[in-house]
C-alpha cells in the first residue's frame, strides 16, 4: 500500500544543501506494523512527514495505494491527511484550551460530523484508551500519559488506515509506555498499518519489521525481534 | 464547516485568552461609541440652531441700514441715509409678498418703578412684530395695532424685567418710568431666553415712534418683514432693495434673509459633525491596527495548534475561516457594545440637558458598525493568513 522509489529530500540551508534522505526504497504493505531507528538526524522524522504527506520528496517517487502522491495538489493532500492518516507526537500537542473530550472531537469537527455523532464517537475513544473518566480534563489536567492516550484517540478518531507515531513514548516513564504501546498494538491487531519511529529498542521490538536509517538511507532492515542484534552489529561497525 | 462550529471554535480561543480579547473589543467600542457620541452631539447643535432660528419666525427678511459689500455706490463720506419709519410704511405699501412689516429701534434705558430700577434694552417696534418673531405672552396684551406714527405711551415687559421690579405683584396697569417717559405696562412676556443675542427676558417693549424719541434715534435699527412663503422671499428682497434704493437715491441697505443665515449655521454644523465623525471613524482604524496586533499574537502563540491542524487535515480555507471569524467576532461585538455605550452616553446628555436635542444620525450608526466590521475583517487578514502560510512541520516542531 506504501511504495516509496528513489525518494529524496534534501534541504537548502543557506547555499549548502542538507541531505535529509538519500535514494529511500521501500514497500509497507496494509496491516503492517514497522518500526524506524536510527541515530539523531538520521532522517527518520523527515521519512514520517513525506509518508504522511506532510512533506514532499524532492527526487523519488510515492505511491500510496495506486496514487502517485507527487502528482495530488496540496488540497489532495489535506484530504489524504484527514481521511488516511494519524499522527501522534512526542509532545502530544493537545490543544491546552480545549478538554480532553473536545480534542478528539476537533478533526470531527472540521470534518463537518454532527454533533451529536462527535460527542458519542469521541467518548467511546476515550472509554476504549481508558481515559473516558478525565473527558472534561483539560489537558494540564492530565498526567503524560493520559494525555498521549487522548492524543491517541484523537489520531484514530477519523478511522485512519495509517498511524504515524513520532517517539509516542519518548516523553513518558516506561509504564505509562508500555500502556501506550499495548493500545497501538492493539489497534494494529485490528488491520491499522503501524509505522513507529523510536530510539527504544523495546519499542522496536513489539515490531513486524524494522527499518534502520543511518544518513538519510537505509542501513538495515531486520525483524522486530531480531533488532538487539542489528543493533549491536551498527554499533561494531561503527568503531 | 457550519458557520455555527467556526463560531464555537473562535469563541473558545477568544475567550481563552479573555484579557487579550477584552482590550482589543474596548479599543473597538470606544470608537464606536465615539461616533455614536460626537455625531449625536454635532446633530444635536446643528437641531438646536435650526430650532432656534425657527423660533424667532419663518420667512423673513431683516433691512439694515448700509451696505455690508464693499462698492462704489455709497457717498464719499460712506455714511447711510437714515432707515425711517415712511420706509417701513413704503414696503408695507408696495410690496405684495411682505404680509408683515415690523420697524424696529433698539438700545438701553434705565426702567424704574418706584425706589426699584434697572438698565435693560428698549425694544421699540409695532404689533406686527408680535407674530413676525412668535412672541409669547404671559399675561396682559402684546402692543395694540395703532397709527404708525401715533406712539402711545405703554409697554410690554420681559419675564425677568417684571419679576425684577415688580416681585410677585401684577405689573398690568401699573406706571413704570422708561428713561423719563412714563409708560403703562399691559403686557409681561412669557420666559424665552436669549434668541439672535437679544435677551427676551429683561428687556421692555414699547411702540417704535415712542422708542425712536426716547432714545433720540433718527435711524430704525432694523425692518423686519415677513412674506407670506418661502418662495417669496428672493423677489420680494429685490424687490425691498429696488425700493428704498429709490427712495433714498442710492443702494445704502442691506437686506438678508434668516433662512440664509439658517441654512449658512446648519451646513457648517453639518460639516462639523462629518469631521467629528471622521476623526473618529480615524480611532476606529487605530482600534483595527489593536485587532491585527492581537491576532498576530494570537498566531504565533497557535503555532504549533495550526501545525496540528494542519496535520489533522484542516485545509487553509477553514483555518482561513477560523482566524477571521475570531476579528470579526472582536470587531462585531466591540461594534455592538460601543453603540450600546454610545447610545447610552446620548441619552444621558438627552436627561441632563433637555433642551438640547443630542441624536445620533441613522447614517453614523450604520457607517460606524459597517467601520468596525470592515476594520476587523481586513485587519483580520494578514494574521489569517499568516496562519495559513506556516509550514506544519516547522509549527510542529515547536512545543
Ligand atoms: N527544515 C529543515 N531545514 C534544514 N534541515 C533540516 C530541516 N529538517 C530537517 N533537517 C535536517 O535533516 C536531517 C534529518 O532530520 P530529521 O529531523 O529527519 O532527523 P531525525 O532522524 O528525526 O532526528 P531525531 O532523532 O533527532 O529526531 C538533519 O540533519 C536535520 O538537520
Ligand atoms: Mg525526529
Amino acid at each position: 500500500m506504501i511504495r516509496l522509489e528513489g525518494i529524496c529530500r534534501t534541504f537548502e540551508v543557506g547555499d549548502q544543501p542538507v541531505y535529509a534522505l538519500v535514494d529511500v526504497q521501500e514497500e509497507i504493505r496494509a496491516g503492517e506494523h514497522v518500526a524506524i531507528m536510527g541515530p539523531s538526524g538520521s532522517g527518520k522524522s523527515t521519512l514520517l512527514n513525506i509518508v504522511g504527506c506532510l512533506d514532499r520528496p524532492t527526487a523519488g517517487s510515492y505511491h500510496l495505494d495506486d496514487r502517485e502522491v507527487g502528482q495530488l495538489d496540496d488540497g489532495e493532500l489535506t484530504q489524504i491527511r484527514r481521511h488516511e492518516i494519524g499522527f501522534v507526537f512526542q509532545f502530544f500537542h493537545l490543544v491546552s484550551r480545549l478538554t480532553a473530550q473536545e480534542n478528539v472531537e476537533m478533526p470531527m469537527v472540521f470534518a463537518n460530523l454532527p454533533r451529536a455523532e462527535r460527542r458519542e464517537r469521541a467518548r467511546q475513544a476515550l472509554d476504549a484508551v481508558g481515559v473516558g473518566a478525565r473527558a472534561d480534563h483539560l489537558p494540564e489536567q492530565l498526567s503524560g500519559g493520559e494525555r498521549q492516550r487522548v492524543a491517541l484517540a484523537r489520531a484514530t478518531i477519523l478511522r485512519p488506515k495509517i498511524l504515524l507515531a513520532d517517539e509516542p513514548t519518548g516523553n513518558l516513564d516506561s509504564k505509562s509506555g508500555r500502556v501506550v504501546l499495548d493500545l497501538l498494538d492493539g489497534l494494529n491487531d485490528d488491520g491499522l498499518t503501524l509505522i513507529v519511529v523510536t530510539h527504544d529498542a523495546r519499542v522496536a521490538h513489539r515490531a513486524d519489521r524494522v527499518i534502520v536509517l543511518v544518513d538519510g538511507k537505509i542501513a538495515k532492515r531486520a525483524p522486530g525481534d531480531r533488532i538487539n542484534e542489528v543493533l549491536s552489529l551498527l554499533a561494531e561497525e561503527d568503531e | 464547516m457550519r458557520p455555527v462550529e467556526v463560531l464555537r471554535f473562535s469563541l473558545k480561543a477568544l475567550t481563552g485568552h479573555s484579557l487579550r480579547t477584552a482590550l482589543s473589543l474596548l479599543g473597538v467600542m470606544i470608537g464606536v461609541a465615539a461616533v455614536v457620541v460626537l455625531t449625536a452631539l454635532g446633530e444635536g447643535a446643528r437641531l438646536y440652531v435650526v430650532d432656534q432660528f425657527n423660533s424667532l419666525g419663518t420667512n423673513l427678511l431683516i433691512v439694515l441700514p448700509g451696505r455690508t459689500e464693499t462698492s462704489g455706490t455709497m457717498g464719499i463720506g460712506g455714511v447711510p441715509n437714515d432707515l425711517t419709519l415712511e420706509d417701513a410704511q413704503a414696503i408695507a405699501r408696495e410690496i405684495s409678498q411682505a404680509r408683515r412689516v415690523a420697524p424696529i429701534s433698539m438700545g438701553t434705558e434705565e426702567v424704574a418703578f418706584r425706589e426699584r430700577s434697572r438698565q435693560i434694552v428698549v425694544l421699540g417696534t409695532t404689533s406686527e412684530y408680535q407674530h413676525a418673531r412668535r412672541v409669547q405672552l404671559q399675561r396682559g396684551e402684546f402692543l395694540p395695532d395703532e397709527e404708525l406714527f401715533r406712539g402711545a405711551n405703554v409697554a410690554v415687559l420681559g419675564h425677568k424685567a417684571a419679576k425684577e421690579l415688580f416681585d410677585n405683584r401684577d405689573p398690568i396697569g401699573a406706571v413704570v418710568r422708561v428713561g423719563g417717559w412714563r409708560m403703562r405696562v399691559i403686557g409681561v412676556l412669557a420666559k424665552q431666553g436669549t434668541k439672535m443675542g437679544v435677551n427676551f427676558d429683561d428687556l421692555v417693549i414699547v411702540p417704535v415712534r415712542t422708542g425712536m424719541k426716547m432714545l433720540n434715534r433718527s435711524s430704525l435699527f432694523r425692518i423686519l418683514i415677513q412674506v407670506h412663503a418661502h418662495t417669496d422671499l428672493d423677489l420680494a428682497r429685490d424687490r425691498v432693495v429696488d425700493l428704498i434704493t429709490e427712495r433714498h437715491e442710492e443702494e445704502d441697505i442691506t437686506v438678508i434673509t434668516q433662512d440664509a443665515v439658517v441654512s449658512t449655521f446648519s451646513a457648517i454644523l453639518n460639516t462639523l459633525t462629518l469631521a467629528v465623525a471622521a476623526i473618529a471613524a480615524i480611532s476606529l482604524s487605530v482600534a483595527g491596527i489593536g485587532i491585527m496586533n492581537v491576532m498576530l499574537v494570537s498566531v504565533s502563540e497557535r503555532t504549533s495548534e495550526v501545525g496540528l491542524l494542519k496535520a489533522v487535515g484542516v485545509n487553509n480555507r477553514q483555518i482561513l475561516t477560523v482566524f477571521l471569524a475570531e476579528a470579526s467576532l472582536i470587531s462585531i461585538a466591540g461594534g455592538l457594545i460601543g453603540l450600546g455605550t454610545g447610545w447610552l452616553i446620548v441619552r444621558t446628555v438627552v436627561r441632563l440637558w433637555p433642551a438640547f436635542p443630542a441624536t445620533t444620525p441613522l447614517w453614523a450608526v450604520g457607517a460606524a458598525l459597517g467601520v468596525s466590521i470592515v476594520v476587523g475583517v481586513v485587519f483580520g487578514v494578514i494574521p489569517a493568513r499568516r496562519a495559513t502560510g506556516l509550514d506544519p512541520i516547522a509549527a510542529l516542531g515547536q512545543r
